[in-house]
């Protein structure tokens, strides 16, 4: 299958902080792949580099074979990459319905508005009752769905997720990880970062094991579920 | 005595809403640009100064060519706003833009930036003006057109005086309840909605039986009269109040601008580049500052390139007044500082018999914006950056 997104060994700084030591994983078309690892393990950063947020110092970032580092997130974002960003990071003082045009504001064609923003009704009806209320005064688990919702109203290639389940009930992570996976049957290609590594590597066709900036073991999702150490670490034994 | 200040206050009060309106206007341009950047733009007066002289300019050269005072009015005013607008987007491409491409975290550095950029601003349009005309003195002609003075309607005058009188009440009904709230030094930030509507019901209380008490004096038989250029200003403002709200609300442009105001990096993934954004906030700010320049003109007459600061600096009390960043505390900010300036400027003279006379008004600007430093940073309305109005 096509590579859509291929990182060539990437490393990133924050101030003297190597926080990426050369990270290299590719995600194919179609695919769910996911990016699991402890706390300041990197995932984040990984997902930032990709799109934008910050710059990395050494490597290579290609996306539908064209070289995107260097480019400034608003650049990356018109190439087709959508990024739910750790902490859902939704416009508390936008309204909802706001949030999502806000979305779509590369897109100049209102038709296509329109129908995305139905779209994103029918995945998350949630958020159709509350199109007129603020983002802020969304429940955690809203803002997520708005936070997705947003993401898929520039249509991307690819959505890069971060950590979707974090400060979820268990009831509503399962529902999130369902949509994804309806999405993925939609034809979404999702690179996911996930605490949640059981939960990730269940819905996940391959995955990535990172370990304070590095990738330590890759493999298909179901090898990794298997894997003695990511059992130890990651999956409670 | 106490009768006839009574009689003075509609025609006090509506000369105040009058200058308010143009406070306000200049007052949005702060707070939209401190809503997007926090950063206080006091280059924003000297913006404001480059709009009258431009408006003053576009007078003088185009009297003869154009007959029509209102059509001369409006060309006036859009190239005033014009010019205001391109030395706003200039100041932040030239002056703040690279200080935060340097990544520069010390906010002292950007306000200094700002004051440099006044005093540039003002050299500059004095040299430009002492190479063009040899004074940098100028005066708005006058036209008999705007200076003809007419009665309001008797209706209209009472509708004028009631809702003077209603914001004149709110204004102290709410003025006791902060300093109430601050004495007892409640946790709750800002009124609820339901503290606004017990403070509104009591202001209209207020009213009435003001109205009602004083309804002789109130309404003398010379009525309510307005001058042609202050009703202009009410119009001209108007139209530019209710353009922005509605640019700000209902725009794709104002989404983007407030959703850059609330957190840029997030805008940037929408595929905002931010730096548009400030651009056009600059530019917005700017040609309303512009028109402000132009109405004031107007209204006073003699620019100069150091016209700016005084309304400047009130226009700036307006926006933290209001709650800095805040559009429509902006406004509001605005109308209540113009009023609260004529009462001052008006009843000074009065109480003191003369002693002090209306030049004091300038300072209780000054005494408002160190009270509500000193006692509500946020301002009245509060609220942060980015709401919608
Ligand atoms: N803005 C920043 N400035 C400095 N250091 C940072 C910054 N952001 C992250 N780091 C550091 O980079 C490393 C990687 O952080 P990152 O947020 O990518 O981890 P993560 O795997 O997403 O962790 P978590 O599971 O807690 O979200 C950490 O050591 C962190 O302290
Ligand atoms: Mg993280």
């Amino acid at each position: 299958m096509k590579k859509v997104l291929e990182l060539k060994s990437v490393h990133t700084y924050y101030g003297h902080i190597h926080a990426l030591k050369g990270v290299s994983l590719e995600v194919r078309e179609g695919e769910i792949v996911t990016l699991i690892g402890a706390n300041g393990a990197g995932k984040t950063t990984t997902l930032r580099t990709i799109s934008g947020m910050v710059a990395p110092r050494e490597g290579e970032i290609i996306f539908e074979g064209q070289r995107v580092n260097h480019l400034p997130a608003y650049e990356i974002v018109k190439r087709g990459i959508g990024h739910v960003p750790e902490g859902r990071r939704i416009f508390p003082r936008l309204t909802v319905e706001e949030n999502l045009e806000i979305g779509a504001y590369l897109t100049n064609d209102r038709q296509a508005v329109a129908e995305r923003k139905a779209e994103v009704f029918d995945l998350f009806p949630r958020l159709a009752e509350r199109r007129r209320q603020l983002g802020g005064t969304l429940s955690g688990g809203e803002q997520q769905m708005l936070a997705i919702g947003r993401a898929l109203m520039q249509d991307p290639r690819i959505l890069l997720l971060d950590e979707p389940s974090m400060g979820l009930a268990p009831v509503l992570v399962d529902a999130i990880f369902e949509i994804i996976v309806e999405l993925n049957k939609r034809g979404k290609t999702i690179l996911l970062v996930e605490q949640n590594a059981l939960l990730a590597l269940k819905v996940a066709h391959r995955g990535y094991v990172l370990q304070t900036g590095e990738i330590t073991l890759e493999g298909p999702a179901e090898e990794l579920a298997r894997n003695e150490e990511v059992k130890k670490a990651y999956l409670g034994g | 005595m106490f009768e006839v200040l009574i009689s003075l206050l509609p025609s006090v009060l509506l000369e105040g809403l009058i200058l308010g309106f143009v406070y306000a206007m200049i007052a949005l341009g702060y707070t939209m640009v401190y809503g997007v950047l926090e950063l206080i733009n006091f280059a924003h007066s000297e913006i404001f100064m480059s709009g009258a002289v431009a408006g003053a300019e576009t007078f003088i050269l185009l009297k003869g060519t154009i007959a029509n005072p209102y059509l001369l009015l409006l060309v006036a005013i859009i190239i005033g706003g014009a010019v205001a607008a391109f030395v706003s987007v200039s100041v932040e491409r030239l002056a703040y833009r690279p200080l935060r491409k340097r990544g520069t975290t010390n906010r002292l550095v950007p306000l200094i930036t700002a004051i440099g950029a006044s005093f540039f601003l003002q050299d500059l349009v004095r040299l430009i003006e002492g190479l063009w005309n040899n004074a940098f003195y100028r005066r708005y002609p006058t036209f008999d057109a705007f200076e003809r003075t007419y009665n309001l309607p008797v209706w209209l005058g009472d509708i004028v005086i009631i809702l003077s009188l209603f914001t004149f009440f709110f204004a102290i009904v709410y003025l006791i309840y902060w300093v109430g709230v601050r004495l007892a030094r409640a946790k709750q930030k800002r009124p609820t909605r339901n503290t606004l509507y017990a403070l509104s019901g009591l202001s209209i209380l207020f009213t009435v039986l003001f109205s009602l008490k004083y309804r002789e004096v109130l309404t003398t038989d010379m009525g309510l009269s307005i001058q042609m250029k202050s009703l202009l200003v009410i119009v001209v403002s108007l139209a530019m109040l209710f353009g922005l709200n509605w640019l700000v609300n209902k725009t794709k442009l104002g989404v983007a601008i407030r959703a850059v105001a609330q957190d840029a990096q997030t805008a940037s993934l929408m595929g905002i580049n931010p730096d548009v954004i400030i651009s056009r906030t600059f530019l917005i700010g700017g040609f309303l500052g512009g028109v402000a320049g132009v109405l004031f003109g107007l209204l006073y007459t003699l620019v100069h390139p150091y016209v700016g600061f005084i309304p400047g600096i009130k226009a700036f009390t307006a926006a933290v007044l209001g709650g800095i960043g805040n559009i429509t505390g902006a406004a509001v900010g605005g109308l209540v500082l113009g009023m609260l300036e004529m009462l001052g400027g008006t009843y000074l003279t009065f109480l003191t018999n003369g002693a002090m006379g209306t030049e004091y008004k300038d300072i209780l600007a000054f005494v408002i914006l160190i009270l509500i430093l000193l006692f509500r940073p946020q301002g009245i309305l509060g609220q942060q950056v980015g709401e919608k109005v």
